[in-house]
């Protein structure tokens, strides 16, 4: 950190901050004060509702804003923002691995090899555990030309993998990472839609699979197919809806404790600079809930277009909110032993950073650490620095515990993995 | 920045950064003929004449270098350009974008699109927010390319493989954007952008 650059960080922080652990549901409805529901609706430009720019205000600042995609190259392991990251005291961060271009989810084999999605490059690689003289791990790329791969999960020797509508499993994966291996269909009953369409997956306490299936753009009224979350077996039978209003997840985990489903929900664009909010949500009856999309945003706002005839109240609001357009991507509660004690059972959650903001927010991985009632009572910033003076430097996807109980992100921008660990 | 450090990684842009005199800035400038070469041949120095070849001048180089990824990745298919970034190492994609960048953009020196075409355009262009990310100009920036003044039938190509996703873009955005267009759409927006 350098000294200009501390008091900007620390600033922009405290101000997101404050604003997000102040709207935690439950501490009444200071959101809602703070950024009054009243925003305007947008005028009504004929944009396609497929569109990530459909709901786009007419105005000069607004044309300015647009998703970009990151690099298809990867960041050489020299010109890694390091030196800009920072972590609460007693922790230290260093680089994990390097050369994975668009490294997006991640999932650990219990001999240590990380294996690592992507949404634009097609690829899935695999991080062998074993650092050579430098440091330095070797990467392999265990398949290639794969449509939009963003999901890995790895259970019982196999990798499974979540293309864009159709899902894979690669058996006793050990001894398939030259890139040759058949894969077995597993699931291909899901939409075709590019809006988000990529996934993250994973295999809950209950054995079985969880695959979402976001809603087809920005501000669309879904098809009963689209924005919600799925559970099915592992060979891809008996699949179940067990969250309906769900916008776009990209990263859910379970409870340890309560082995309840928690997950990150991205909220819609062009409402206002300040809401909605990203919420952070937990599944207590499954297939019972609706979270809100397209009638209610961040519990306590109905939208402009489609919330008239309904009330927030009609559906389940979110635990904690976790920014406005922060992108809340990969969540996983702390399971390890390594971090102190007050990260027990903690979630971490990537905060890919906001594309559709003036002032840009995310950027980081907060911590949010539950309160007694099982709800979360506090988000706190864990791992910063990725915004710089309004700009990126990286872009963190997913968090995940790495065996040794040391947390690993990664960074889709420069295509690396970062690990955060605890003393010595 | 990263455009910045990019470029010196180049030998051209290296030896230019070193050495001031005549005789040294024309061994770079050299370097990045012999070096776009093969690619004017089919393209153009900056504007093709060929059709169904794209204009390069004026493209970002990030937008270049996607492209390129793209090509040697199978991830979008344009023969002779797969087989021909099939080699390419991460540094050759760097190097030919850079030197790609350097092209001048094409302008269109004919007549502008007739008034009534030009006003259904207009309209295309403010409904499916064309500028948001191509610019007020539509000339690109970062990743997003330079369109204005391309070749016509390039861009109704391009447009109606987002659209039927034969095309699938490095980001989903254009996927997105064309599913709301038609054949009507295409064909006035790529007579409007052409003939900027």
């Amino acid at each position: 950190m350098t000294p200009i650059s501390q008091p900007i960080l620390t600033r922009s922080l405290t101000a997101a901050l404050a604003g997000l652990s102040l709207s935690l549901m439950g501490s009444g409805p200071v959101a809602a004060q703070e950024t009054p529901a009243t925003a305007a609706p947008p005028p009504s430009v004929q944009v396609d509702r497929g569109s990530a720019l459909y709901g786009r205000p007419e105005g000069g600042a607004a044309a300015k804003l647009a998703p970009v995609a990151g690099p298809p190259l990867a960041t050489a392991a020299a010109k890694l923002p390091l030196d800009k990251l920072k972590v609460p005291e007693g922790f230290k961060i260093e680089v994990y691995a390097s050369g994975l271009a668009n490294a997006r989810e991640m999932t650990q084999a219990p001999d240590g090899t990380l294996y690592v999605g992507t949404r634009t490059v097609g690829k899935v690689y695999a991080v062998l555990p074993k650092a050579d003289g430098d440091g330095k791990r070797e990467v392999k790329t265990i398949a290639t030309g794969l449509h939009r791969p963003n999901g890995v999960a790895y259970h019982d020797g196999a990798l499974y993998v979540a293309e864009l509508s159709k899902i894979w499993r690669y058996d006793d994966i050990a001894n398939h990472s030259d890139g040759a291996a058949k894969p077995t269909l597993v699931y291909d009953d899901l939409p075709k839609d590019e809006a988000h369409g990529w996934k993250f997956i994973a295999i809950g306490p209950d054995n079985k699979l969880y695959v979402p299936v976001g809603a087809p753009g920005n501000i669309v009224m879904p098809p009963d197919t689209h924005a919600q979350i799925r559970r099915m077996d592992l060979d891809g039978k008996n699949a179940e809806v067990i969250a309906r209003g769900v916008r776009n997840t990209v990263g859910f985990d379970w409870n340890p404790k309560t082995k309840q489903l928690w997950f990150t929900d991205n909220g819609r664009d062009w409402v206002s600079e300040d809401i909605p909010n990203d919420e952070l949500n937990v599944l207590t009856e499954p297939g019972k809930q609706h979270f809100g999309y397209p009638f209610c945003h961040q519990g306590t706002f109905t939208d402009p277009e489609y919330g008239w005839g309904h009330a927030c109240s009609e559906f389940t609001a979110p635990a904690a909110l976790l920014g406005p357009h922060t992108a809340s991507l990969g969540l996983r509660f702390y399971t390890g032993t390594q971090f102190p004690e007050a990260y027990r059972d903690a979630m971490f959650v990537a905060r890919h950073g906001s594309w559709n903001r003036t002032t840009k927010l995310g950027g980081d991985v907060v911590v949010a650490k539950p309160g007694s009632d099982g709800k979360t009572a506090a988000v706190e910033p864990f791992l910063t620095g990725f915004l710089q003076d309004n700009k990126y430097v990286g872009r963190p996807v997913d968090v995940l515990v790495a065996k040794d109980g040391s947390l690993l992100v990664s960074d889709d921008y420069n295509g690396a993995i970062y690990r955060v660990s605890y003393g010595r | 920045m990263r455009r910045h450090l990019r470029a010196l990684r180049g030998p051209a842009s290296a030896l230019g950064g070193l050495l001031l005199t005549g005789a040294a800035l024309a061994a770079p400038d050299a370097a990045l003929q012999e070096r776009l070469a093969p690619c004017i041949g089919c393209h153009g120095a900056g504007t093709s004449a060929t059709e169904g070849v794209p204009s390069l001048g004026g493209q970002p180089a990030d937008y270049v270098v996607t492209q390129l990824f793209q090509f040697r990745e199978k991830q979008r298919e344009a023969p002779p350009m797969n087989e021909v970034a099939a080699g390419f190492s991460d540094d050759d994609l760097r190097a030919y974008a850079d030197a790609v960048a350097t092209l001048p953009p094409p302008a269109w020196s004919g007549p502008p699109a007739d008034a009534a075409l030009a006003t259904r355009a207009q309209a295309l262009v403010a409904k499916h927010q064309c500028n948001s990310c191509h610019g007020p100009d539509l000339a690109g920036r970062d990743a997003i390319p330079r369109i204005r003044a391309q070749r016509e039938e390039y861009l109704a190509k391009a447009l109606a493989a987002y659209k039927s996703n034969a095309r699938p873009g490095y980001d989903p955005a254009m996927n997105e954007v064309a599913q709301g267009l038609s054949e009507a759409d295409i064909r006035d927006l790529a007579a409007y952008v052409s003939h900027l």
